[in-house]
């Protein structure tokens, strides 16, 4: 228990001689995508075989500076799925990629004893090696600032993220600042809501710290519930005391003595890592009663939202969290006036937090010298979809498509070409081939009808059907449509409908008008920013690709060769050699026929699903 | 079901959660962890105990896509059709367990009550689409091959269990 601002100063002595005096230090991902991989696994295997071979191991960082071992960590995720599970080693800032856990022999014999590299691990890409992570193209054009210990901490330790330099934004502001020139920093700093909105943080934060009503609440937006998102997973899950941080910094500023988390249901990782996080604070005192002796107090709760993405809105998360049904409610009272149990609201998402310990520590001006002038600062984008290096990344604003997906994206999977990239999830837009140059930040997509959204980056190829994707959003959002509301209720629906008839080959003249109207009429009279921008995907990708819904209503033809109702697919005597391959992949066993004797599918059963194309060798099936 | 439900555990969570109105969701949470759906018997205990109506309890728990009020399989398979992993094809994962299941998208358990499938809108797992789980254990790249694996190594265990 840390009594005062001394023995937190004291504390962090001792923890960054700990730090430092861990030469050698082995990383291993832990981030749901490597866990996936079977990281614990590496992990566990790396500790039998350093402990067997007589060399002291130390998990985190142990209290004991006399006996420097080897730090064996945990961490959140590095960034770089796609080449998971991930294994950084230091002091050589080496990642190894694709690590198994027969590696792990090699990995303590050559790295750990002789300090050699494990060359055939390293990341390799046009026949060039690169040993160094800070080195691989993926790494080096990114500004990892909310993402900076991802992926290089242990998550599971307070004491190694205070040996960084954790908690020492907390003590500036409650020692060296007051809450009007906490709120004026955050505002100088130019930092948006990174949740979607881009609303100034400092003017929120302000807006809250004005109101008279008591108590106020610190309430955090873990609810990521974009499909093709998880920038906020991996920082609850990799840095998550950097987020606690940020918050009890905004209960400062605000006058709040009570914060909330809400985590979606989906990340039981993350919502673990802020339980543990929690308890360490509040072990240390950095949470609770009078918190480092000051006369601050601060509790924080997590809770876990149940499987709704409407509880992603403002109004509707505070009343989750208040053990109702997600509803949204009318605005105003603004959740600054009247959030969370009728109080005054701080209500921001994950990063957002997370910028707010390095803006404290180093001041607005170092934060204004990232980013475009409107929109400071970096953003983390989850890169997915028919792309090479799929993961998560951070980038200064302003930053252009192109760079992100061809530079650090490595380009296209396979060999589709580019077509369009999905941003915002189903509140955003696609973008094109045109927009490619086009500067990411708020402003800038705002003009083109897209926004940033949470910040998920779907990469889609020539393969992909821009009427399917719109369908798949809309199918979406009708599912998650809370009911309230009759325009989005209702009204996405018969989009819906609409949607799944073009697909099927069954669209009328006239359905993109009509597409249009029921679009124009949702987005103005819903409830809430769910119903209002749920028609994006639709009017977006009709403004870029109308050449596709056309072709799939008049010509009956699905261009992208996606549609599986517009398809056909016919295996060719000439090429079957009748291995029977494909007729045990079939999931409705349409295909049949007698073994070496070509095979053949019947139309009434097939569902056009593909997966016998995937698995000929002989390539005698295709659509047509 | 005919024997009588074991209600202990309900009254367990909620000596534990203080009960409080506010807490009804964490609440739900946890008595579906124990019976891995919501028993109805539980409706009337927990309108009684926390004092709000029964119907506002079913409107919470209907609510929530993460509540079933239906007993689910041993192994709940959920297969993740988010955005990453639509467009590398989870579609054909999902049909080829329902169909060797005998599943469909009415009917998610098995009248065994060893499988339930499920679909899920985004894991957060979009680096390795597409992707399903089971009992929460993520399974990476999927495809209609390895879900015929994996099924026949869930129905070995089974065996092994009983």
């Amino acid at each position: 228990m840390l009594n005062n601002r001394e023995e937190l100063i004291a504390y962090r002595a001792a923890a960054e001689k700990d730090y430092a005096a861990q030469e050698k230090k082995i990383i291993v991902c832990a981030g749901t995508g490597c866990v996936a991989g079977g990281s614990l696994k590496i992990f566990e295997r790396l500790k039998e075989l350093i402990e067997a071979k007589g060399l002291p191991v130390e998990l985190g960082l142990a209290e004991d500076p006399h006996s420097p071992g080897i730090g064996l960590k945990k961490s959140g995720c590095h960034g770089f799925c796609e080449m998971g599970p991930l294994v950084r080693l230091e002091p050589q800032g080496w990642l190894y990629t694709k690590v198994k856990v027969e590696d792990c022999e090699e990995i303590v014999e050559q790295t750990i004893e002789k300090g050699e590299c494990v060359d055939r691990l390293a990341y390799k890409r046009d026949g060039e090696i690169y040993r160094e992570q800070s080195e691989i193209p993926f790494y080096r054009q990114q500004t990892r600032m909310v993402l900076e210990h991802c992926g290089k901490i242990d998550a599971d330790t307070i004491r190694e993220y205070i040996a960084i330099g954790g908690y020492s934004a907390l003590e500036k502001a409650l020692f060296d600042m007051d809450a009007d020139k906490i709120v004026a920093e955050v505002s100088d700093s130019g930092l948006r809501g990174r949740g979607g909105g881009g609303f100034p943080a400092g003017r929120k934060w302000e807006q809250v710290k004005r109101q008279k009503e008591t108590p106020k609440y610190v309430v955090c937006n873990g609810d990521e519930g974009d499909p093709g998102a998880f920038m906020d997973r991996s920082i609850m899950e990799g840095d998550p005391h950097r987020m606690l941080e940020g918050m009890i910094i905004a209960g400062i500023a605000c006058g709040a003595s009570e914060g909330y988390i809400y985590v979606r249901a989906e990340y039981p990782l993350a919502v673990r890592r802020l339980k543990n996080a929690i308890a360490q604070a509040e072990e240390l005192g950095l949470l609770g009663d009078n918190i480092l002796g000051s006369d601050f107090s601060f509790h924080m709760h997590v809770n876990c939202g149940a499987g709704a993405f409407v509880c992603g809105e403002g109004s509707a998360l505070t009343a989750s969290i208040e053990g109702k049904r997600g509803f949204p409610r009318v605005k105003p009272p603004r959740t600054v006036e009247q959030g969370l149990f009728d109080k005054p609201t701080c209500l921001n998402n994950v990063e957002t937090y997370a910028n707010v310990p390095s803006i404290i520590t180093n001041g607005s001006g170092w934060f204004r010298g990232f980013g475009s002038e409107k929109s400071p600062g970096t953003k983390a984008f989850a890169l997915t979809g028919n792309i090479k290096n799929t993961g998560l990344i951070e980038v200064p604003m302003g930053t252009t498509l192109r760079e992100i997906i061809f530079d650090i994206g490595g380009g296209m999977r396979g060999s589709g070409e580019f077509k369009a990239v999905q941003i915002g999830g189903p509140s955003g837009a696609c973008l094109t081939k045109e927009h490619l140059d086009l500067p990411l930040d708020f402003d800038t997509l705002k003009k083109v009808g897209a926004m940033i959204g949470s910040g998920g980056l779907v990469v889609m190829d020539s393969n992909s059907c821009m009427v399917e994707v719109a369908r798949f959003f809309m199918n979406f959002t009708q599912n998650e449509s809370c009911g309230k509301c009759v325009p989005c209720r209702e009204g996405t629906k018969r989009m819906l409908e609409i949607l799944e008839r073009i697909v099927a080959g069954e669209g009328q003249d006239g359905d993109i008008e009509l597409l249009l109207e029921l679009a124009e009429t949702i987005s103005a009279t819903a409830l809430c920013g769910l119903g209002k921008s749920a028609s994006s995907p639709v009017v977006s990708t009709i403004k870029n690709f109308r050449e596709e819904y056309e072709a799939h209503i008049y010509d009956k033809r699905c261009p992208a060769g996606a549609c599986q109702k517009l398809k056909q697919i016919v295996i060719d005597p000439a090429l079957c050699k009748g291995c029977s391959k494909c007729s045990r992949s079939c999931p409705v066993s349409a295909i049949s026929g007698k073994i070496k004797e070509p095979f053949t599918i019947d139309l009434n059963k097939c569902i056009r699903c593909g997966s016998c194309i995937d698995t000929c060798v002989f390539k005698a099936i295709k659509e047509v | 079901m005919t024997a009588k439900l074991d209600l202990s555990a309900v009254y367990a969570i909620l000596d534990k959660s203080g009960r409080k109105q506010q807490a009804i969701i964490s609440i739900l949470q946890e008595i579906q962890e124990v019976y891995h759906y919501l028993p109805q018997e539980v409706f009337p205990v927990l309108s009684e105990e926390l004092g709000m109506s029964e119907a506002r309890i079913f409107s919470i728990a209907t609510f929530y896509e993460n509540f079933s009020l239906e007993p689910k399989g041993r192994y709940v398979i959920k297969v993740c059709d988010g955005t990453a992993c639509h467009v590398r094809k989870s579609i054909p994962i999902l049909e080829k367990l329902r169909s060797e299941l005998g599943l469909s998208e009415k009917k998610k358990t098995t009248d065994d009550l060893n499988f339930t499938v499920e679909t899920v809108s985004c894991l957060g797992a979009c680096g390795l689409a597409p992707v399903l789980t089971v009992n929460d254990v993520v399974h990476p790249e999927m495809t209609p091959d390895k879900v015929v694996a994996l099924l026949k190594t869930l129905k070995e265990e089974i065996a092994h269990a009983e």
